[in-house]
């Protein structure tokens, strides 16, 4: 049994699996930055709670640090995905399609269509 | 499930904790300072550019604790932060503490010492694969008092055929061989066994093979399997021993097989559990007698291995159903009043057998010791209360939780009980060869005790528990303190709660009564030893030496030199005749190892069936009596005196009518109310006897001697029927020899004698009376001196006890004794008051003390002997020396009480 986890976290994990996907190993400020980007001022995050959700990611094996060097040659930890966080960011993203769809049915029902 | 993984990664977490933190916070820091970077790209000014950064990033500091709390466990945390405290407040008070830990030290110390017995005795397995299917079988024939009388071969084959045993072996119970052929003829210990008995006990030997199983010589079938002792010792451990041939009382032996190193036959007397020759037999052939259904030797044991998954209850239940349908079968062999019955004995409990009472008494008077001490400990928390109430009442007025409060005074008292454990068992481990030392020799597995990881798991576990449970009770008071009242007194010393000093008075009053018990255990069981060393043996062991000699009894019995009674008095009058010459010796005596008084095992015994003339018949109803075989001279050698009739003389021979000397139990038992002089009696054959087509010719009582503790020294008599050595053969010989020996020279003086007679006799065990003596109330001995031992202790305890107590409230109440003397009160009275306190608590812990002990010395009433468990002078003694010494330790701080000084001490709050 898996914890089901509060969306807002569960979502947020699956962001960054997703960027990190997409865009190749990142250190936190850039994965922070891309999500903010990416989401646009729809989402409201708070940067700080990225670095715990990053350590349980990685505590979990689904993503791997190492320390590397940021584009201004700075010291910081880069993150990227691991085989197993392929796999769960795959198993995460159909689940979340599947709901959606699920979701969006729901709201395209009309009355007439359930006479 | 889900919460187990969680628990186990949180655990692992916790080693990790420091990192994950200190990574979490360099990860902040770095994106704080990439976020400035761009803020200040976008023009912002430096001071914006940060603080912009930190608004988006948001409270760091809760993050961290957020995380912090999700991912570790806050109750080891605490735990680890409450031992840390609680190690700070015990180096602040070092005196304290080390009482504390001295005192736990003792107990647990104590009480794992008995344990590491306990464990080794009671508790060990077998060394042998699934232990729990091997048993003992005894054969009893109750309705005529006999116990253990042995197997007969047809019984045997029935149970072997029943179905409930996989396999059962006849065994010898020790016995003596002579090993012929070296420079010195050697005496061993040797067990003749049916072939399966290493199959049954499962183990293989180090070298060669044992017994082919099914191997069916009725008699010796002349191998030999040696053990690993012997082998090293005499055999050089040569490699190319099998199949080199034994000289074993005149027979050739070859060897078969070594046993391994650690392999010890598995007996209840330590001639059993020396032995160090096994040789195979069938037990049904020459030199063992036919095998009839009714002929049993209690020299033979039984050990079988039952079927798989059969427990013993069960078996002894199917078993029971045999032995009923075989008495139906066979009426004339199991007459009814006799009541043959067979019971099974698990092996383990057959080895311990009659130490488990000792043992168990004393792991009853240790755990009262480790009680006292743990009393003792619990209320020098409580004394520290009082002193500390000030640092809790600062604590809980600072927001402290009750619960938080009790844990951390908890975490103080276990840390408290486990240093004492842990030293407890250090000076065990320093002490345990010295300690050994004491443990008396008789005791089973001896060379299995020692000082183990199962000792020190065990001494780990009485700590912790033993300071949750006494560290509970003081945490629970202390963190009840009343907190306005104590922040309120100006001075340090704060009065404690009344609940505290009626805890700390419920305390010392159960300490005094736990050692009232213990006190009067060890009162009994001095009286009993006192006793038993007091008690008139009914013999003189006073400057009597036995030194035992061992006849050789080859298989052809037609080649046996010392066949018959006069073969062998040919012998023993020789040996006695240059014994008389040797130095110091005064008398001489010859009689066998039965004869012996409290020198021999059960199986020496060679109890036979007595039937007296015109009342019973049949060998299987008569009344099993003990038979020692003696010289004439050993009445008078050992001070037995003759009460009635004669003595044995030279003319008593083989060929003259045959006598017999009863004592006066036998007389009182089988001749109630007549005279038995004249009675005619017969005693069936021994197996070493030639047999005659008539059977045994009556024996004719000449005479009665009075009776003597020659069985055990708790028992008055036991009913003995004494026959001449000259008119009956012995292969067991004992020499007694009474003078002003001197035993270190004896028994080469005698060797050399015996073998300048014939060369090939061993000459061994030369024992002074007094040793034997000694050695037979060596387990009581053991037992008393260790119980004695912890009663002094938990006196000790108590003492100490009362004294803190009593103390704790001279100091609590001097306030108001320097308000009464400045007052005017006379200092005697004052003095008064405080022994009253004392000996109102005395006078409480004597009572429920004595209650207490009258339960417990009725519940070991087995192991007195001539002192009643309500003994009025051991209570009286007990009570008084307990009152003396509580009293004692009153006047002190009485003393103290009296002499305070009024002025310094109303200046001093």
């Amino acid at each position: 049994m898996r914890e089901k986890p509060d969306v807002l976290q569960g979502t947020l994990a699956l962001m960054v699996l997703k960027t990190l996907d997409v865009l190749g190993p990142q250190h936190g400020w850039g994965i922070a930055r891309r999500i903010e980007q990416i989401s646009g001022d729809l989402l409201a995050v708070n940067q700080g709670t990225l670095y715990p959700l990053l350590l349980k990611l990685e505590h979990e094996g689904s993503i791997a640090s190492e320390w590397g060097a940021s584009e201004n040659n700075r010291r910081a930890r880069f993150y990227r995905l691991t085989a197993s966080g392929r796999k769960q960011l795959q198993a995460e993203a159909r689940e979340w399609e599947q709901t959606a769809a699920i979701i969006a049915r729901f709201f395209k029902i009309k009355a007439e269509d359930l006479a | 499930m889900k919460f187990l993984r969680r628990f186990f990664l949180r655990l692992s977490n916790l080693a990790a904790a420091r990192n994950a933190d200190q990574r979490l916070q360099e990860e902040i820091a770095e994106h704080l300072a990439l976020q400035t970077d761009e803020n200040l790209r976008a023009g912002m000014s430096h001071a914006e550019a940060r603080r912009q950064a930190a608004v988006k990033l948001g409270a760091a500091q809760a993050i961290r604790e957020q995380h912090h709390a999700e991912q570790s466990l806050p109750f080891l945390e605490n735990l680890s932060h409450d031992l840390k405290y609680a190690a700070r407040m015990l180096v602040r008070s070092p005196g304290f503490a080390f009482i504390a830990i001295a005192t736990m030290a003792l107990g647990i110390g104590a009480t794992s010492a008995i344990y590491s017995v306990i464990d080794a005795t009671l508790l060990h397995p077998l060394p042998f694969p699934s232990p729990s299917e091997l048993v003992r079988v005894e054969d009893d024939l109750s309705g005529v008092g006999a116990q253990g009388v042995g197997i007969s071969i047809p019984e045997w084959k029935d149970l072997q055929s029943s179905g409930i045993f996989q396999s059962l072996a006849i065994t010898g119970t020790g016995a003596n061989v002579n090993l012929t052929g070296a420079a010195q003829p050697l005496r061993l210990s040797f067990k003749q066994v049916t072939p399966n008995y290493f199959a049954i006990l499962g183990v293989n030997p180090q070298l060669g093979r044992t017994f082919d199983p099914l191997d069916p010589t009725p008699g010796y079938n002349l191998e030999v399997v040696i053990s690993d002792g012997l082998w090293r010792r005499e055999f050089g451990a040569d490699p190319r021993i099998l199949g080199k041939a034994l000289r074993l009382d005149n027979d050739v032996y070859h060897v078969v097989g070594v046993m391994p190193r650690g392999f010890r036959d598995q007996g209840t007397t330590s001639d059993e559990q020396n032995v160090e020759l096994w040789l195979g037999a069938g037990f049904a052939g020459l030199p063992f007698p036919p095998p009839r259904r009714s002929f049993r030797l209690a020299s033979r044991a039984v050990l079988a291995r039952l079927e798989p998954r059969l427990s013993v209850a069960a078996a002894q239940e199917r078993l029971d159903a045999l032995t009923a349908s075989l008495k139906k079968q066979y009426p004339a062999d199991y007459p009814p009043q006799v009541n043959w019955t067979v019971r099974l004995i698990p092996l383990s409990e057959s080895v311990v057998g009659s130490i488990r009472q000792s043992l168990m008494l004393l792991f009853g008077a240790v755990g009262l010791v480790l009680l006292i001490s743990c009393v003792n400990v619990a209320n020098l928390l409580l004394a520290r209360a009082s002193v500390r109430g000030r640092e809790i009442a600062v604590r809980q007025a600072l927001g402290a939780q009750r619960t938080r409060l009790i844990r951390q005074f908890l975490a103080e008292s276990l840390l408290l009980f486990l240093l004492g454990g842990i030293a407890g068992f250090g000076l065990l481990f320093c002490t345990g060869h010295f300690l050994l030392r004491l443990v008396p020799e008789s005791l089973p597995h001896l060379n299995a005790i020692g000082v183990n990881w199962g000792v020190l798991g065990f001494a780990l576990a009485v700590s912790v528990a033993a300071g949750t449970v006494f560290g509970l009770a003081p945490a629970w008071l202390m963190s009840r303190s009343d907190l306005i009242g104590t922040l309120r007194q100006e001075g340090r010393g704060s009065s404690g709660s009344r609940e505290r000093s009626r805890a700390r008075q419920v305390l010392v009053i159960s300490e005094l009564a736990l050692s009232l018990v213990l006190m009067v255990v060890a009162g009994l069981l001095l009286r009993s030893f006192w006793d038993l060393f007091q008690v008139q043996p009914g013999f003189n062991p006073d400057r009597v030496m036995a030194i035992q000699t061992w006849l050789p009894g080859p298989n052809d019995p037609s080649a046996d030199i010392y066949r018959t009674a006069t073969q062998e008095s040919v012998l023993l009058r020789e040996i006695l005749r240059r014994s008389r010459t040797l130095p110091g010796v005064e008398e001489a005596a010859i009689g066998d190892v039965a004869a012996l008084p409290l020198g021999h095992n059960h199986g020496d015994l060679n109890p036979l069936p007595l039937l007296r003339e015109g009342v019973e018949t049949m060998d299987n109803q008569a009344p099993i009596i003990d038979s020692p075989i003696v010289s004439p001279e050993y009445f008078h050698l050992l001070g037995m005196p003759l009460l009635r009739g004669r003595l044995f003389n030279d003319r008593d021979l083989e060929d003259t009518p045959r006598v017999a000397i009863i004592n006066q139990a036998a007389a009182r038992t089988w001749w109630p109310n007549q005279d038995p002089l004249g009675k005619h009696v017969r005693l069936r054959l021994d197996s070493r006897e030639p047999s005659s087509p008539t059977g045994p010719a009556w024996t004719t009582i000449i005479g009665v001697i009075s009776d003597a503790r020659t069985e055990s020294l708790s028992d008055v008599a036991i009913p003995q029927i004494y026959r001449s050595v000259y008119q009956h053969p012995a292969k067991n010989v004992a020499i007694f020899l009474r003078g002003p020996l001197d035993p270190s020279a004896i028994s080469a003086q005698v060797r050399a004698q015996v073998q300048s007679i014939d060369a090939e006799l061993p000459v061994f065990h030369a024992v002074t009376l007094d040793e034997v003596l000694s050695a037979s109330l060596s387990v009581r001995r053991f037992s008393m001196e260790m119980v004695a031992f912890f009663a002094a202790t938990a006196l000790l305890l108590a003492g100490l006890g009362i004294y803190g107590t009593i103390s704790y409230l001279v100091n609590e109440q001097s306030r108001e004794i320097a308000i009464r003397l400045a007052l005017g009160a006379q200092r005697s009275n004052i003095l008064r008051m405080v022994l009253r306190r004392g000996l109102v608590l005395s006078a409480a812990g004597a009572g429920l003390g004595v209650a207490g002990a009258l339960v417990v010395s009725h519940l070991m009433s087995g192991l007195l002997y001539g002192v009643s468990p309500n003994d009025l002078s051991t209570f009286a003694t007990v009570t008084v020396v307990l009152a003396t010494v509580a009293l004692a330790a009153s006047y002190i701080p009485a003393l103290r009480a009296m002499r305070l000084d009024p002025i310094t001490t109303l200046h001093s709050e």
